[in-house]
Order: C-alpha cells, then structure tokens, then sequence
C-alpha cells in the first residue's frame, strides 16, 4: 500500500503512453499535479482527455485490452507497480462522471454502502452528515435522507456521487465533465463546491467548457492530437492556468483558447 | 503572433474577427479625431480665433461620446464573445488605449479653453516652438496608432523617443516665457497660460508612449515600461 508521504506532487506522470490493444490512444505525457490545487485537462474532442483522467485511478483497466507505458507516480510511488491493488486505488483516488450516477437506494446509503464495504467502522451518521455537508448538500436533503437518490434534481444528484466520493476519504477526486449535463445554476454550484474540496482533496477535472476550466483550475494541462492520421494525443502545454488563458505559449493552444481551432 | 486575421483557422470565428476590425477602425476614428483635435487647438490659439477654440470645445462632446460608444462595444464583446489569450489582451488593452485617447482629445479641449478665456490680450510671444510640439504629438499619435493596428513591437517600441524632443521643446518654452517674466512679473498671467499649453502637449507625447506600451502587451503578452528621460533624470536625481 502507498502511504501519502507528503511527497512533491499527489499524482505525476513520466513519459506516460495509454494504449487500447494496438491503438496508442496518449503518448508522452509529461505532467505534475499539485496538492490542493485544481488542475483542469482541456482540449478538443477525442484528443485523450478522459483516457488520461482514468489512468490516475486505472480505471482504465476495466476495459480489457488497455496498457500503459511509463509511470504514474501517487506520492512518489508506482501506481502501476504489480504490489498495488487497483481498488485501494480507487477508494484513494475517486472519481465523479459526467452523468450523475447515484446508486438506486437511499440518500443516506448512496454515502454510507462504500465506506461500510470500505471498512468503515465509526459513526455512519456522522459520517453522513459531514460528507453531506462538505458537499453543500445536507441543508437540502437532510430531512430526506432516507428517499430515492434519483428523486433529487440532476445538480442535487452530481453533488450527492461527490458526497459518496468523500464517504471513502479519497485524497484526490478525479472529475470527467462533472457539470456538462447540469443547468448554469447546478453548474456554479459545484464549482463553488470545488473550491471548497480542494482545502482537503486534490482533484483533476476534464472539461470541454473552456471557461469553466478558466475559472476554476489552477494549473491546465492542453491536450491536442499530435498525429492526425493516428489519432494519438498528448499534452502539449502545461502551465499556470491564468497563463494559459491569457498568454499561453503554444499556438495551438492559442487557436484553441480564442476558438479559432476545434 | 502577428496578425491574426491572416491565420488558417480563423475561418471558426469569423463574426468575432470581423467585429474585432471594425473595433479597431472605431478605435482608429477616434484616434484621428482627437489628432484632428490637438492640431486645430494650437492653430487656432496661433491665430487667436475664438470661434475656432469654441468649436474645439464644444467638440470634445464627440470625442468622449465616441469613447463611450467603442467601451459599449468593447463591453458586448467581452460579454458575448468571451475572449481569451490574444483576444482578451486586445480588448482589455483597447479599454485603455480609447481612455489615454480621450484624456488627449481633453488637452486640447483644454488648449481651446485657453484661448477663449485669453480674450482680447494679446500673446506674450508668436508660437514657434508650440506649434512644433503640437506637430510631433500629432505624428507620434498617428505613428503609434498605425503601430497599434498592425501590432508592430518594434515601431511601438521606437516611437517614445521622439518624447525627448517634446520635453526638450517645452524646457525650451518654459525657460523662454520665466525670462518674460523676469523682466515684467505682469506678464506672469499671460505666461502662464503659454507654458499651461506647453504642459498639455507634452502631456500628449507621455500618453502616447502608453499607448505603444499596451501594443507591444497585446502583440507579446508582456508589460514593459518604456523608459523616457523624465524617468532618467528622477533616477538620476535620486542617486544624488
């Protein structure tokens, strides 16, 4: 098992290549990402974004056929190494979809099932409460905890999969188009949301929404196709997320940023 | 990156880009105007016509209108468009170019007021060096606005030396109208509107270098601050 050991970065890459089967879907991926901080992966469609997102908790791996080359280190450790168990993985380093996906039972179990599989051995209402609370939900649903999890909103939803994510005590939470399918309202929410997690969580987001990453990241990583005819992606630009947007580097990240390239 | 508009991709955007030239034809409108402006004020303060300064002043009216409806524009782009990296560095830095134009187009406001309120008295002296300063204001200004246009760092970078020629003209003004002075301290009224002329146009040279400061950010994303006498001789004087 990994210890968090305070290292220099929670997650770095080194070199990283993600293959499906023979189709080298990112290659060379050479990027940091910082403690409490928001670091935003943005570029056009098809370009690795989420391949990328998922190889910091191997949920790639669920699809057969998925390799990598290089390294992922999480505090400073393989993450691939053979010794380590891809579901301790994965209660470390969460993960909230674009979809809402709230399991069909409870409020109250939607937090407490994974942390009593996880081992949890506390005070479930406790624990209820506090990641209800963490994700800006428990004012809403406290006197419903035990309805549907489906009976909330879309946004009610989305913040309840990130109460779940929290039930487990994740040090990062890895995010995939957390607000493409909420409304401006639910949207603002969890990005405010974000802002408070990221006092006590790390977390990763992949959006297509350009000024959501501007104003919500700290650090943005620009992917981009490097090979059109082999479709493979990487990161092409890597920085201060304020220099990205207002004077990045890269033309193509330019092009991309203004909107003059998709 | 140089002009934009050239690029192969700008195909995506084109409402935005077409906007963003008229913005700055708009921006170079005003520009003309307010040249228009600083040189019509010191023509007419030469000649003494009043009518002329009253059509100045009363112009002015246009130029902060025109001001106000190019920040509107600026505004909606902003709002509607949502710019980023070199479009963000255009518009912001068009904000502040069309304030430093209307600040100008407000000196030679201020020179027409002059002599409107000069009346019947005569001047102290015929402007020679005045009119010099008004001319090499003008031409930096239509300079810098051609630099602003075509995004040209390096123009923009050499226009504020002509600065030191302004300076060193109002120095030359101002020695000129304290030996007036001098010699019949009743002539201090008069001077003093002159030398008041004199510092609006060297005012003029120094927004001037603003302008070719926010060419060179929106061109390279830097802020530089170019340097000019006035700063030398401050560092100078604080070394003594």
């Amino acid at each position: 098992m990994i210890e968090t050991q305070n290292s220099k970065y929670v997650l770095e890459t080194k070199d990283l290549g993600i293959y499906y089967g023979d189709f080298r879907a990112v290659t060379g991926v050479n990027i940091p990402i910082k403690r409490h901080m928001i670091t935003a992966i943005i570029g056009p469609s098809g370009c690795g974004k989420s391949t990328l997102l998922r190889a910091f908790n191997r949920m790639n791996e669920l699809f057969t056929g998925t390799s990598i080359e290089g390294e992922v280190l999480f505090e400073g450790e393989n993450l691939y190494d053979p010794s380590v168990d891809p579901v301790e993985v994965r209660y470390r380093i969460g993960m909230v979809f674009q979809k809402p996906n709230p399991f069909p039972k409870s409020i109250y179990e939607n937090i407490a099932w994974g942390a009593r599989i996880h081992g949890f051995k506390g005070k479930m209402d406790e624990l209820v409460e506090s990641c209800l609370r963490q994700s800006a939900l428990w004012e809403e649903v406290k006197d419903k905890l035990k309805q549907s999890g489906l009976a909330l909103s879309g946004g009610q939803q989305q913040r309840l999969c990130i109460a779940r994510a929290l039930a487990v005590q994740p040090e990062v939470i890895l995010m995939d188009e957390p607000a493409s399918a909420l409304d401006p309202i639910a949207t603002l929410k969890i990005e405010e949301l974000m802002q408070e997690l990221k006092k006590n969580y790390t977390i990763v987001i992949v959006t297509h929404n350009m000024q959501q990453a501007a104003r919500v990241s700290d650090y943005t990583a620009m992917m981009m196709l490097t090979n059109r005819e082999t479709h493979t992606g990487t990161v092409i630009e890597f920085d201060d997320t304020k220099k990205i947007f207002t004077n990045p580097k890269d033309k193509r990240t330019e092009d991309y940023v203004t909107g003059r390239f998709g | 990156m140089a002009n934009r508009n050239k690029s192969e991709d700008s195909m995506l955007r084109k409402t935005f880009e077409h906007e963003i030239q008229q913005l700055k034809d708009d921006v170079l409108v005003l520009g003309s105007m307010v040249e228009q402006a600083i040189l019509n004020s010191v023509e007419a303060l030469k000649k003494r016509d009043i009518k002329a300064s009253q059509k100045i002043f009363d112009g002015d009216k246009e130029i902060n209108k025109k001001r106000f409806d190019i920040e509107n524009q600026l505004m909606i782009l902003i709002a509607t468009q949502q710019p980023m990296a070199h479009d963000l560095r255009l518009l912001a830095s068009c904000m502040e170019i069309i304030s430093e134009l209307e600040r100008m187009g407000d000196y030679a406001k201020g020179i027409a007021n002059i002599n409107i309120r000069m009346g019947d008295a005569p001047l102290l002296k015929p402007l020679i060096d005045v009119p010099r300063m008004a001319q090499i204001g003008a031409d930096m200004l239509h300079q810098a606005l051609t630099a602003f246009v075509n995004e040209d760092v390096e123009a923009a970078n050499s226009i504020p030396v002509q600065d030191d020629e302004v300076d060193a003209l109002y120095n030359q003004v101002y020695r000129e109208l304290m030996t007036y002075v001098i010699q019949d301290p009743k002539t201090i009224e008069r001077a003093n509107w002159l030398l008041w002329v004199a510092h609006n146009l060297e005012r003029v040279a120094d927004r001037v270098t603003n302008i070719c400061e926010r060419t060179i950010f929106i061109a390279t994303g830097e802020m530089t601050e170019i340097k000019s006498t006035d700063d030398e001789f401050w560092e100078q004087q604080k070394q003594k």
